[in-house]
Protein backbone atom coordinates (compact mmCIF):
# COMPACT_ATOMS: atom_id res chain seq x y z
CA UNK A 1 0.00 0.00 0.00
CA UNK A 2 1.16 3.50 -0.89
CA UNK A 3 2.55 5.52 2.02
CA UNK A 4 -0.03 8.04 3.26
CA UNK A 5 1.79 11.20 4.33
CA UNK A 6 0.73 13.89 6.81
CA UNK A 7 0.35 16.11 3.75
CA UNK A 8 -2.10 13.75 2.11
CA UNK A 9 -4.29 14.33 5.18
CA UNK A 10 -3.48 17.99 5.93
CA UNK A 11 -3.47 18.84 2.26
CA UNK A 12 -3.34 19.34 -0.55
CA UNK A 13 -3.03 23.10 -0.41
CA UNK A 14 -5.46 23.86 -3.17
CA UNK A 15 -7.74 26.17 -5.04
CA UNK A 16 -11.31 25.37 -4.00
CA UNK A 17 -13.96 24.27 -3.93
CA UNK A 18 -13.54 20.46 -3.99
CA UNK A 19 -10.53 18.24 -3.28
CA UNK A 20 -11.88 15.43 -5.42
CA UNK A 21 -13.60 17.55 -8.10
CA UNK A 22 -11.19 20.51 -8.31
CA UNK A 23 -7.73 19.63 -6.94
CA UNK A 24 -7.92 15.99 -8.06
CA UNK A 25 -9.17 17.10 -11.46
CA UNK A 26 -6.20 19.46 -11.86
CA UNK A 27 -3.84 16.66 -10.83
CA UNK A 28 -5.32 14.22 -13.40
CA UNK A 29 -5.01 16.91 -16.09
CA UNK A 30 -1.40 17.61 -15.21
CA UNK A 31 -0.29 13.97 -14.98
CA UNK A 32 -2.03 13.15 -18.27
CA UNK A 33 -0.41 16.14 -19.93
CA UNK A 34 3.00 14.93 -18.72
CA UNK A 35 2.36 11.63 -20.51
CA UNK A 36 1.69 13.38 -23.80
CA UNK A 37 4.72 14.06 -25.92
CA UNK A 38 4.33 16.99 -28.23
CA UNK A 39 2.44 20.22 -28.48
CA UNK A 40 -1.29 20.13 -27.82
CA UNK A 41 -3.56 21.21 -30.63
CA UNK A 42 -6.81 20.00 -29.17
CA UNK A 43 -7.93 18.29 -26.01
CA UNK A 44 -11.31 16.60 -25.54
CA UNK A 45 -12.41 15.78 -22.01
CA UNK A 46 -15.24 13.33 -21.30
CA UNK A 47 -16.71 13.37 -17.81
CA UNK A 48 -18.35 10.36 -16.14
CA UNK A 49 -20.25 9.67 -12.91
CA UNK A 50 -20.25 12.42 -10.33
CA UNK A 51 -17.88 14.45 -12.51
CA UNK A 52 -20.54 14.49 -15.22
CA UNK A 53 -23.35 15.70 -12.95
CA UNK A 54 -21.59 18.27 -10.76
CA UNK A 55 -18.63 19.56 -12.75
CA UNK A 56 -19.69 23.15 -13.31
CA UNK A 57 -20.25 24.15 -9.71
CA UNK A 58 -16.98 22.52 -8.66
CA UNK A 59 -14.93 24.18 -11.37
CA UNK A 60 -13.93 20.64 -12.45
CA UNK A 61 -13.74 21.79 -16.07
CA UNK A 62 -11.50 24.77 -15.21
CA UNK A 63 -9.30 22.59 -13.03
CA UNK A 64 -8.94 19.77 -15.59
CA UNK A 65 -8.00 22.24 -18.28
CA UNK A 66 -5.68 24.07 -15.86
CA UNK A 67 -3.93 20.76 -15.20
CA UNK A 68 -3.64 20.12 -18.93
CA UNK A 69 -1.99 23.57 -19.15
CA UNK A 70 0.52 22.42 -16.52
CA UNK A 71 -0.88 24.19 -13.44
CA UNK A 72 -0.55 22.65 -9.97
CA UNK A 73 -3.75 22.29 -7.88
CA UNK A 74 -2.77 25.32 -5.73
CA UNK A 75 -2.15 27.59 -8.72
CA UNK A 76 -4.59 30.51 -8.72
CA UNK A 77 -4.41 30.63 -12.57
CA UNK A 78 -6.81 27.65 -12.54
CA UNK A 79 -9.58 30.24 -12.18
CA UNK A 80 -8.74 31.57 -15.64
CA UNK A 81 -7.75 28.37 -17.45
CA UNK A 82 -10.34 28.77 -20.26
CA UNK A 83 -8.96 32.19 -21.19
CA UNK A 84 -5.34 31.01 -20.87
CA UNK A 85 -5.98 27.98 -23.13
CA UNK A 86 -7.43 30.32 -25.78
CA UNK A 87 -4.39 32.60 -25.49
CA UNK A 88 -2.12 29.61 -26.00
CA UNK A 89 -4.14 28.51 -29.02
CA UNK A 90 -5.27 25.22 -27.46
CA UNK A 91 -8.71 24.03 -28.53
CA UNK A 92 -10.74 22.32 -25.84
CA UNK A 93 -14.05 20.53 -25.69
CA UNK A 94 -15.96 19.04 -22.76
CA UNK A 95 -18.35 16.12 -23.15
CA UNK A 96 -20.55 14.54 -20.51
CA UNK A 97 -21.46 10.87 -20.46
CA UNK A 98 -24.40 10.17 -18.12
CA UNK A 99 -24.96 6.68 -19.57
CA UNK A 100 -21.74 4.79 -18.82
CA UNK A 101 -21.51 3.69 -15.19
CA UNK A 102 -17.83 4.02 -14.30
CA UNK A 103 -16.08 1.84 -11.70
CA UNK A 104 -15.21 4.97 -9.73
CA UNK A 105 -17.66 7.89 -9.46
CA UNK A 106 -15.14 10.61 -10.37
CA UNK A 107 -13.78 9.60 -13.75
CA UNK A 108 -12.54 11.55 -16.77
CA UNK A 109 -11.21 10.54 -20.17
CA UNK A 110 -8.78 12.95 -21.80
CA UNK A 111 -8.07 12.75 -25.52
CA UNK A 112 -4.99 14.71 -26.62
CA UNK A 113 -4.37 15.61 -30.24
CA UNK A 114 -0.98 17.10 -31.08
CA UNK A 115 0.05 19.61 -33.72
CA UNK A 116 1.87 16.81 -35.57
CA UNK A 117 -0.98 14.33 -35.42
CA UNK A 118 0.14 12.62 -32.21
CA UNK A 119 -2.65 11.16 -30.07
CA UNK A 120 -3.02 9.97 -26.51
CA UNK A 121 -6.09 8.92 -24.55
CA UNK A 122 -5.88 8.66 -20.78
CA UNK A 123 -8.53 7.84 -18.22
CA UNK A 124 -8.08 9.15 -14.69
CA UNK A 125 -10.02 8.83 -11.44
CA UNK A 126 -10.07 11.16 -8.45
CA UNK A 127 -10.24 8.95 -5.38
CA UNK A 128 -10.76 11.58 -2.66
CA UNK A 129 -8.71 14.17 -0.82
CA UNK A 130 -7.04 15.24 -4.08
CA UNK A 131 -5.45 11.83 -4.65
CA UNK A 132 -5.73 10.42 -8.15
CA UNK A 133 -4.93 7.44 -10.37
CA UNK A 134 -4.49 6.94 -14.08
CA UNK A 135 -6.48 3.79 -14.84
CA UNK A 136 -6.32 3.57 -18.61
CA UNK A 137 -3.95 4.56 -21.44
CA UNK A 138 -5.11 4.19 -25.03
CA UNK A 139 -7.79 1.74 -23.93
CA UNK A 140 -5.53 -0.53 -21.87
CA UNK A 141 -6.13 -0.76 -18.15
CA UNK A 142 -3.22 0.48 -16.06
CA UNK A 143 -2.89 1.74 -12.48
CA UNK A 144 -0.47 4.40 -11.24
CA UNK A 145 -0.58 7.67 -9.31
CA UNK A 146 2.38 9.74 -10.48
CA UNK A 147 3.51 10.03 -6.86
CA UNK A 148 6.62 8.04 -7.78
CA UNK A 149 8.90 8.54 -10.75
CA UNK A 150 7.10 6.38 -13.28
CA UNK A 151 8.07 4.72 -16.56
CA UNK A 152 5.17 3.74 -18.79
CA UNK A 153 6.34 1.36 -21.47
CA UNK A 154 4.15 0.47 -24.43
CA UNK A 155 5.02 -2.96 -25.82
CA UNK A 156 3.84 -6.16 -27.45
CA UNK A 157 3.06 -8.96 -24.99
CA UNK A 158 6.03 -11.15 -25.97
CA UNK A 159 8.62 -13.28 -24.24
CA UNK A 160 11.83 -11.43 -23.26
CA UNK A 161 10.45 -7.88 -23.20
CA UNK A 162 10.27 -7.72 -19.41
CA UNK A 163 13.81 -9.14 -19.15
CA UNK A 164 15.05 -6.40 -21.49
CA UNK A 165 13.34 -3.72 -19.39
CA UNK A 166 14.71 -4.99 -16.09
CA UNK A 167 18.24 -5.25 -17.50
CA UNK A 168 18.02 -1.60 -18.67
CA UNK A 169 16.85 -0.66 -15.17
CA UNK A 170 19.74 -2.59 -13.62
CA UNK A 171 22.28 -0.93 -15.92
CA UNK A 172 20.91 2.51 -15.02
CA UNK A 173 20.99 1.54 -11.31
CA UNK A 174 17.28 2.29 -10.86
CA UNK A 175 15.81 0.81 -7.72
CA UNK A 176 12.32 -0.51 -8.52
CA UNK A 177 9.55 0.23 -6.01
CA UNK A 178 6.81 -1.41 -8.11
CA UNK A 179 6.80 -3.14 -11.49
CA UNK A 180 3.59 -4.30 -13.09
CA UNK A 181 2.56 -5.47 -16.53
CA UNK A 182 -0.90 -4.82 -17.94
CA UNK A 183 -1.99 -6.38 -21.21
CA UNK A 184 -4.99 -6.14 -23.48
CA UNK A 185 -4.90 -9.73 -24.69
CA UNK A 186 -2.29 -12.46 -24.89
CA UNK A 187 0.31 -11.59 -27.53
CA UNK A 188 -1.12 -8.11 -28.14
CA UNK A 189 -0.60 -4.62 -26.78
CA UNK A 190 0.61 -4.27 -23.21
CA UNK A 191 2.03 -1.72 -20.80
CA UNK A 192 4.77 -2.15 -18.25
CA UNK A 193 4.61 0.37 -15.42
CA UNK A 194 7.78 0.87 -13.37
CA UNK A 195 7.70 3.07 -10.27
CA UNK A 196 10.77 4.23 -8.35
CA UNK A 197 11.41 6.38 -5.27
CA UNK A 198 14.22 8.21 -7.05
CA UNK A 199 14.56 10.19 -10.27
CA UNK A 200 14.86 7.88 -13.28
CA UNK A 201 17.60 8.96 -15.73
CA UNK A 202 16.10 10.21 -19.04
CA UNK A 203 18.74 8.23 -20.96
CA UNK A 204 16.96 4.99 -20.04
CA UNK A 205 14.15 5.80 -22.49
CA UNK A 206 16.47 5.35 -25.49
CA UNK A 207 17.92 2.12 -24.08
CA UNK A 208 14.50 0.61 -23.45
CA UNK A 209 13.20 1.68 -26.88
CA UNK A 210 16.01 -0.29 -28.59
CA UNK A 211 13.98 -3.50 -28.27
CA UNK A 212 11.89 -4.11 -31.39
CA UNK A 213 8.79 -5.18 -29.43
CA UNK A 214 8.71 -1.87 -27.54
CA UNK A 215 6.64 0.87 -29.17
CA UNK A 216 7.25 3.81 -26.90
CA UNK A 217 8.26 4.92 -23.43
CA UNK A 218 6.78 7.71 -21.30
CA UNK A 219 8.54 8.99 -18.20
CA UNK A 220 7.03 11.10 -15.43
CA UNK A 221 9.49 12.30 -12.83
CA UNK A 222 8.44 12.66 -9.21
CA UNK B 1 8.13 2.98 12.84
CA UNK B 2 4.64 2.68 11.44
CA UNK B 3 1.13 1.96 12.64
CA UNK B 4 -1.87 0.71 10.72
CA UNK B 5 -4.62 1.03 13.30
CA UNK B 6 -5.67 2.97 16.36
CA UNK B 7 -4.63 0.08 18.57
CA UNK B 8 -1.13 0.04 17.07
CA UNK B 9 -0.90 3.81 17.49
CA UNK B 10 -1.83 3.59 21.17
CA UNK B 11 0.66 0.75 21.69
CA UNK B 12 3.42 2.88 20.18
CA UNK B 13 2.45 5.86 22.36
CA UNK B 14 2.59 3.64 25.43
CA UNK B 15 5.84 1.92 24.54
CA UNK B 16 7.63 5.14 23.64
CA UNK B 17 5.86 7.24 26.30
CA UNK B 18 5.03 9.82 23.64
CA UNK B 19 2.05 11.81 22.44
CA UNK B 20 0.19 10.96 19.22
CA UNK B 21 1.64 14.08 17.53
CA UNK B 22 5.16 12.92 18.29
CA UNK B 23 4.57 9.38 16.97
CA UNK B 24 3.00 10.79 13.79
CA UNK B 25 6.01 13.07 13.22
CA UNK B 26 8.45 10.19 13.77
CA UNK B 27 6.47 7.98 11.39
CA UNK B 28 6.59 10.63 8.68
CA UNK B 29 10.37 11.04 9.02
CA UNK B 30 11.02 7.29 9.19
CA UNK B 31 8.68 6.16 6.40
CA UNK B 32 8.29 9.27 4.21
CA UNK B 33 10.61 11.37 2.14
CA UNK B 34 11.02 14.46 4.34
CA UNK B 35 13.32 15.35 7.22
CA UNK B 36 11.85 16.55 10.51
CA UNK B 37 12.76 20.15 9.65
CA UNK B 38 11.07 19.87 6.23
CA UNK B 39 7.92 18.43 7.79
CA UNK B 40 7.76 21.31 10.27
CA UNK B 41 8.39 23.88 7.53
CA UNK B 42 5.60 22.46 5.37
CA UNK B 43 3.23 22.30 8.33
CA UNK B 44 3.95 25.98 9.02
CA UNK B 45 2.95 26.79 5.44
CA UNK B 46 -0.27 24.79 5.86
CA UNK B 47 -1.03 26.51 9.16
CA UNK B 48 -0.38 29.90 7.59
CA UNK B 49 -2.89 29.24 4.78
CA UNK B 50 -5.37 27.93 7.37
CA UNK B 51 -5.07 31.05 9.52
CA UNK B 52 -5.46 33.41 6.58
CA UNK B 53 -8.50 31.61 5.17
CA UNK B 54 -10.08 31.65 8.66
CA UNK B 55 -10.19 35.43 8.86
CA UNK B 56 -10.28 36.69 5.24
CA UNK B 57 -14.07 36.44 4.93
CA UNK B 58 -14.69 38.06 8.32
CA UNK B 59 -12.85 41.13 7.11
CA UNK B 60 -14.01 40.90 3.49
CA UNK B 61 -16.94 38.59 2.73
CA UNK B 62 -16.34 36.30 -0.26
CA UNK B 63 -19.15 35.61 -2.73
CA UNK B 64 -19.23 31.98 -3.79
CA UNK B 65 -19.14 30.82 -7.42
CA UNK B 66 -22.66 29.45 -7.21
CA UNK B 67 -23.97 32.37 -5.20
CA UNK B 68 -25.52 30.19 -2.46
CA UNK B 69 -23.26 31.45 0.33
CA UNK B 70 -21.21 34.51 1.16
CA UNK B 71 -20.99 36.88 4.11
CA UNK B 72 -21.92 34.37 6.84
CA UNK B 73 -18.61 34.60 8.74
CA UNK B 74 -18.80 38.37 9.06
CA UNK B 75 -22.49 38.22 9.98
CA UNK B 76 -21.79 35.79 12.83
CA UNK B 77 -18.89 37.81 14.24
CA UNK B 78 -20.86 41.04 14.10
CA UNK B 79 -23.98 39.57 15.66
CA UNK B 80 -22.09 37.95 18.51
CA UNK B 81 -20.06 40.84 19.86
CA UNK B 82 -19.73 41.27 23.61
CA UNK B 83 -22.29 39.35 25.65
CA UNK B 84 -24.23 37.72 22.84
CA UNK B 85 -22.10 34.59 22.49
CA UNK B 86 -24.59 31.87 23.22
CA UNK B 87 -21.99 29.15 22.56
CA UNK B 88 -19.23 30.91 24.49
CA UNK B 89 -16.24 32.70 23.10
CA UNK B 90 -14.11 29.81 21.83
CA UNK B 91 -16.84 27.86 20.06
CA UNK B 92 -18.45 30.97 18.56
CA UNK B 93 -15.14 32.10 17.08
CA UNK B 94 -14.28 28.57 15.90
CA UNK B 95 -17.58 28.45 14.00
CA UNK B 96 -17.04 31.90 12.46
CA UNK B 97 -13.56 30.89 11.31
CA UNK B 98 -14.88 27.66 9.85
CA UNK B 99 -17.57 29.55 7.93
CA UNK B 100 -14.88 31.92 6.62
CA UNK B 101 -12.73 29.09 5.25
CA UNK B 102 -15.74 27.66 3.39
CA UNK B 103 -16.40 31.06 1.82
CA UNK B 104 -12.79 31.23 0.63
CA UNK B 105 -13.04 27.70 -0.73
CA UNK B 106 -16.31 28.26 -2.58
CA UNK B 107 -14.93 31.36 -4.29
CA UNK B 108 -12.00 29.41 -5.76
CA UNK B 109 -9.56 30.75 -3.19
CA UNK B 110 -6.57 29.01 -1.58
CA UNK B 111 -7.32 26.60 1.28
CA UNK B 112 -5.85 23.48 2.87
CA UNK B 113 -8.00 20.38 2.40
CA UNK B 114 -8.09 18.83 5.87
CA UNK B 115 -8.85 16.11 5.05
CA UNK B 116 -11.00 17.39 2.16
CA UNK B 117 -12.10 20.73 0.78
CA UNK B 118 -15.73 20.16 1.78
CA UNK B 119 -14.58 19.86 5.39
CA UNK B 120 -11.77 22.43 5.19
CA UNK B 121 -13.19 24.76 7.84
CA UNK B 122 -13.26 22.34 10.76
CA UNK B 123 -9.56 22.01 11.67
CA UNK B 124 -8.58 25.67 11.06
CA UNK B 125 -11.64 26.92 12.96
CA UNK B 126 -10.94 24.73 15.97
CA UNK B 127 -7.20 25.35 16.12
CA UNK B 128 -7.30 29.12 15.61
CA UNK B 129 -9.97 29.57 18.29
CA UNK B 130 -8.01 27.28 20.64
CA UNK B 131 -4.86 29.27 19.97
CA UNK B 132 -6.57 32.52 20.88
CA UNK B 133 -8.27 31.23 24.01
CA UNK B 134 -5.32 29.31 25.42
CA UNK B 135 -2.55 31.47 23.95
CA UNK B 136 -0.89 28.48 22.29
CA UNK B 137 2.22 29.20 20.23
CA UNK B 138 2.26 28.24 16.55
CA UNK B 139 4.65 25.44 17.51
CA UNK B 140 2.04 24.00 19.92
CA UNK B 141 -0.66 24.30 17.28
CA UNK B 142 1.50 22.29 14.87
CA UNK B 143 1.28 19.45 17.41
CA UNK B 144 -2.48 19.72 17.12
CA UNK B 145 -2.16 19.42 13.34
CA UNK B 146 0.10 16.38 13.72
CA UNK B 147 -2.32 14.71 16.10
CA UNK B 148 -5.24 15.42 13.75
CA UNK B 149 -3.30 14.02 10.81
CA UNK B 150 -2.73 10.72 12.65
CA UNK B 151 -6.49 10.25 12.97
CA UNK B 152 -7.06 11.44 9.38
CA UNK B 153 -4.43 9.02 8.10
CA UNK B 154 -6.25 6.09 9.71
CA UNK B 155 -9.50 7.25 8.08
CA UNK B 156 -7.79 7.30 4.69
CA UNK B 157 -6.01 4.01 5.25
CA UNK B 158 -8.82 1.97 6.76
CA UNK B 159 -12.02 3.69 5.63
CA UNK B 160 -12.54 6.72 3.37
CA UNK B 161 -12.61 10.51 3.37
CA UNK B 162 -14.53 10.76 0.10
CA UNK B 163 -18.07 12.13 0.17
CA UNK B 164 -18.70 10.40 -3.16
CA UNK B 165 -17.77 7.08 -1.57
CA UNK B 166 -19.16 7.35 1.96
CA UNK B 167 -21.11 10.60 2.38
CA UNK B 168 -20.50 13.66 4.52
CA UNK B 169 -19.77 11.45 7.54
CA UNK B 170 -16.50 10.62 5.76
CA UNK B 171 -15.62 14.29 5.23
CA UNK B 172 -17.00 16.46 8.03
CA UNK B 173 -17.17 13.32 10.20
CA UNK B 174 -13.47 12.67 9.68
CA UNK B 175 -12.51 16.32 10.20
CA UNK B 176 -14.59 16.42 13.38
CA UNK B 177 -12.92 13.27 14.74
CA UNK B 178 -9.49 14.67 13.83
CA UNK B 179 -10.30 17.97 15.54
CA UNK B 180 -11.70 16.28 18.66
CA UNK B 181 -8.54 14.22 19.01
CA UNK B 182 -6.32 17.29 18.53
CA UNK B 183 -8.21 19.32 21.16
CA UNK B 184 -7.69 16.52 23.68
CA UNK B 185 -3.93 16.46 23.14
CA UNK B 186 -3.65 20.28 23.20
CA UNK B 187 -5.43 20.32 26.58
CA UNK B 188 -3.13 17.66 28.04
CA UNK B 189 -5.32 14.58 27.59
CA UNK B 190 -3.94 11.09 26.97
CA UNK B 191 -3.64 9.34 23.57
CA UNK B 192 -6.45 7.00 24.69
CA UNK B 193 -8.68 9.99 25.40
CA UNK B 194 -7.83 11.41 21.97
CA UNK B 195 -9.07 8.29 20.20
CA UNK B 196 -12.09 8.10 22.51
CA UNK B 197 -12.99 11.64 21.46
CA UNK B 198 -12.56 10.62 17.82
CA UNK B 199 -14.76 7.52 18.27
CA UNK B 200 -17.58 9.52 19.82
CA UNK B 201 -17.25 12.12 17.09
CA UNK B 202 -17.60 9.51 14.32
CA UNK B 203 -20.53 7.88 16.07
CA UNK B 204 -22.33 11.21 16.49
CA UNK B 205 -22.17 12.05 12.79
CA UNK B 206 -22.77 8.50 11.56
CA UNK B 207 -24.99 8.40 8.50
CA UNK B 208 -24.51 12.03 7.61
CA UNK B 209 -25.29 12.31 3.91
CA UNK B 210 -23.54 14.36 1.25
CA UNK B 211 -26.30 16.35 -0.46
CA UNK B 212 -24.83 19.55 -1.84
CA UNK B 213 -27.49 21.90 -3.21
CA UNK B 214 -26.91 22.43 -6.92
CA UNK B 215 -23.91 20.12 -6.66
CA UNK B 216 -21.90 22.94 -5.13
CA UNK B 217 -19.56 22.82 -2.13
CA UNK B 218 -21.55 25.63 -0.52
CA UNK B 219 -24.79 24.69 1.21
CA UNK B 220 -25.28 22.70 3.43
CA UNK B 221 -21.48 22.18 3.49
CA UNK B 222 -20.69 25.48 5.16
CA UNK B 223 -22.97 25.02 8.16
CA UNK B 224 -22.07 21.31 8.35
CA UNK B 225 -18.53 22.47 9.09
CA UNK B 226 -20.02 24.36 12.06
CA UNK B 227 -21.54 21.07 13.21
CA UNK B 228 -18.20 19.30 12.79
CA UNK B 229 -16.58 21.96 14.95
CA UNK B 230 -19.25 21.91 17.68
CA UNK B 231 -19.23 18.11 17.74
CA UNK B 232 -15.44 18.08 18.11
CA UNK B 233 -15.57 20.36 21.16
CA UNK B 234 -18.40 18.36 22.74
CA UNK B 235 -16.59 15.04 22.17
CA UNK B 236 -13.23 16.36 23.38
CA UNK B 237 -14.90 17.70 26.51
CA UNK B 238 -16.51 14.32 27.17
CA UNK B 239 -13.33 12.36 26.49
CA UNK B 240 -11.30 14.62 28.79
CA UNK B 241 -13.81 13.73 31.52
CA UNK B 242 -13.03 10.06 30.79
CA UNK B 243 -16.38 9.42 29.16
CA UNK B 244 -15.88 6.57 26.70
CA UNK B 245 -17.64 5.18 23.65
CA UNK B 246 -18.52 1.49 23.78
CA UNK B 247 -17.23 0.83 20.26
CA UNK B 248 -13.46 1.40 19.90
CA UNK B 249 -11.95 3.71 17.29
CA UNK B 250 -10.82 1.06 14.79
CA UNK B 251 -14.26 -0.52 14.78
CA UNK B 252 -15.91 2.89 14.41
CA UNK B 253 -13.91 3.47 11.23
CA UNK B 254 -15.31 0.24 9.79
CA UNK B 255 -18.81 1.08 11.00
CA UNK B 256 -18.63 4.46 9.28
CA UNK B 257 -17.29 2.97 6.07
CA UNK B 258 -19.94 0.22 5.93
CA UNK B 259 -22.72 2.74 6.53
CA UNK B 260 -21.22 4.90 3.76
CA UNK B 261 -21.09 2.02 1.28
CA UNK B 262 -24.75 1.27 1.96
CA UNK B 263 -25.83 4.84 1.30
CA UNK B 264 -27.73 5.22 -1.95
CA UNK B 265 -25.76 6.99 -4.64
CA UNK B 266 -28.24 9.90 -4.47
CA UNK B 267 -26.85 10.75 -1.03
CA UNK B 268 -23.19 10.57 -1.98
CA UNK B 269 -22.22 13.88 -3.55
CA UNK B 270 -24.30 13.44 -6.68
CA UNK B 271 -26.72 16.23 -5.73
CA UNK B 272 -29.67 13.93 -6.42
CA UNK B 273 -30.95 13.54 -2.84
CA UNK B 274 -31.35 15.20 0.54
CA UNK B 275 -31.24 19.00 0.60
CA UNK B 276 -30.33 18.99 -3.08
CA UNK B 277 -33.53 17.14 -4.04
CA UNK B 278 -35.91 19.32 -2.03
CA UNK B 279 -38.25 21.47 -4.13
CA UNK B 280 -36.26 24.57 -3.19
CA UNK B 281 -32.90 22.84 -3.57
CA UNK B 282 -33.89 21.64 -7.05
CA UNK B 283 -34.27 25.24 -8.17
CA UNK B 284 -30.48 25.47 -8.15
CA UNK B 285 -30.02 22.53 -10.50
CA UNK B 286 -29.41 24.92 -13.36
CA UNK B 287 -25.77 24.65 -12.35
CA UNK B 288 -25.70 21.08 -13.69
Amino acid sequence: MKFISIFDVIGPNMIGPSSSHTAGAAAIGKLSRNLFKGEIKKVTLTLYGSFSTTYKGHGTDKALLGGVLGFEPDDIRIRDSFAIAKEEGIEYEFKVDHVTNPAHPNTVKIHFEGTKGEELITKGVSVGGGRIKIVEINGIEVDFTGEYSTLIISQTDKCGVAAHITSCLRDAKVNIAFLRIFREKKGQNAFTIVESDDQIPDQIIKDIEKHDQIHGVMLVQM
Amino acid sequence: MDFESGIELLELCKKEQKKISCIMLEREVAEGKLTEEEVIERLKVSWDIMKKSSVISIEKPQKSMGGLIGGEAKKLMEATKEDKRLCGDTLTKAIAYGLSVLEVNSSMGLIVAAPTAGSCGVIPGILLAMQETYEFTDRQILKGLLNASAVGYLFMRNASVSGAQAGCQAEVGAASAMGASAIVELLGGTPEQSLQAASIAISNLLGLVCDPIGGLVESPCQSRNAVGISNAFACAQMALADITHIVPFDEMLQVMFKVGCRMPVELRETALGGNAASPTGCRFNCFH
